[in-house]
């Protein structure tokens, strides 16, 4: 069966998908990713979707549910390479993701992890030491 | 059966040359005053449709509709396009075919004036068969017509859309014209694109020129933002006029969410601190720190 690659770069996960999603295979993700946080101890997680060019309300609901369980884990999410389709096909079905971080590169994804790492500490909650 | 009975064919076959140049003739007569140029391509396109005409008339004649006819209609809907892009009134575009009808029945006349039932058939044949080449062409000058129109439709939609970069990672996108269906639609995708083009962290979209704004328009304004944002990008929405806020308020539109500006400078400057930069003026630097 395949599988969503999940790579760990420095202190965050970066997620990349590549293929076309199924929802055997996002329901799949949730769980190898969830894992992985707690395993790495990771606060920060990429999903890369540059290379998505069909996204449906399931997908689109994983994406936000994705972000959902990495917080209860303590870790930011962000989405980062979204196609401007992708975005219009997300508007357009009313699903405009409340609550997820985007950013338009992986680059750029690490500098809005690293500062909501931040923010996040700041609020003082976790009691971690950064 | 007319194809059987006709004489058009015959009659072509023996006056074709005498047809065509009082044809020719008839149509330098009564047209507009035309340049030597144009003459010489008008009797050319007679000679070129009368020979067509009469090659379809020997293998069928009447239904105009038919497989033999297509090379006369080609050449006519060649024609009047031709005329529709060179500025031809669509008078003088069908007039092209109805002048055929003088000499046509002058040489019906001479052929068969002495049998008047004969003359009168074939004079009938004749005119119904002009009327149909005729329609056909006022038919494509329309046509062609519109499809200029609407390539021009099109090229309005392109060119009333720019983006442009104001800075490093800012765009703005100057909105001019009413907002539709369609044309937000092309908006959207240029503004997407083009923040994914130029790695754009802030695009600003600026409403001054737009002269309406409804609830349509507010929530295609909405969607874009929210697209954009799912991108990754910042959206900041500028010239708003005063008439407009009010609009907005009326109606109920919830704009809340999005960063609003009155002017296309506040909101490049919003836009230039978020991103980190700072405007001084030159001079007013040094004298400012040298004073304190």
């Amino acid at each position: 069966m395949e599988r969503i690659p999940i790579l760990k770069m420095g202190e965050f996960l970066l997620v990349t998908i590549q293929v076309d999603m199924h929802d055997r295979l996002a329901l799949s993700l949730q769980d190898d990713l969830t894992g992985q946080i707690v395993k790495h101890r990771t606060h920060g997680v990429l999903i890369d979707i540059s290379a998505l060019e069909i996204v449906d309300s399931f997908i689109g609901r994983m994406l936000a549910s994705i972000a959902s369980m990495a917080h209860l884990l303590d870790a930011q999410t962000v989405v980062v390479g979204m196609q401007p389709a992708v975005a219009i096909t997300l508007v357009e079905l009313g699903l405009p993701m409340q609550g997820i971080r985007t950013a338009l590169d992986v680059e750029k994804g690490m500098t809005a992890l690293r500062s909501a790492i931040l923010e996040a500490g700041q609020d003082g909650d976790t009691g971690r030491i950064r | 059966m007319p194809t059987t009975t006709s004489k058009l064919p015959e009659l072509f076959e023996k006056r074709e040359q005498e047809i065509t140049d009082h044809w020719i003739e008839q149509q330098q007569l009564t047209g507009r005053k035309l340049a030597a140029s144009e003459r010489e391509q008008t009797s050319r396109q007679s000679r070129e449709f009368v020979r067509s005409l009469r090659s379809a008339l020997q293998r069928s004649s009447g239904d105009v509709s038919g497989p033999e006819w297509a090379g006369v209609r080609d050449f006519l809907v060649d024609l009047s396009s031709r005329r529709a892009k060179d500025g031809y009134t669509p008078r003088e575009t069908a007039s092209f075919v109805f002048s055929l009808k003088q000499p046509l029945f002058a040489a019906l006349k001479n052929e068969f004036g002495a049998d008047s039932k004969v003359l009168a058939d074939e004079v009938w044949l004749a005119t119904r068969l002009l009327d149909e080449l005729g329609l056909l062409t006022t038919e494509a000058f329309q046509k062609s017509r519109e499809e200029v129109i609407m390539r021009q439709q099109k090229e309005l939609l392109e060119l009333s859309t720019p983006v442009v970069r104001l800075w490093e990672n800012i765009l703005a996108l100057p909105l001019i014209g009413t907002l539709d269906s369609a044309r937000t639609q092309i908006v959207m995708q240029n503004l997407l694109e083009a923040i994914v083009q130029t790695r754009s962290d802030y695009a600003i979209i600026d409403i001054t020129g737009v002269p309406i704004v409804d609830t349509l328009v507010a929530q295609h304004l909405l969607k874009t933002v929210a697209a954009a944002r799912l991108m990754g990008a910042d959206c900041l929405i500028s010239g708003i006029r005063p008439q407009i806020a009010q609009t907005i308020i009326h109606l109920g539109v919830d704009l809340s969410e999005v960063t609003t500006k009155a002017t296309l400078a506040d909101a490049f400057e919003v836009a230039l601190r978020r991103s980190g930069h700072k405007v001084v003026r030159q001079d007013a630097a040094p004298t400012s720190a040298a004073s304190r």
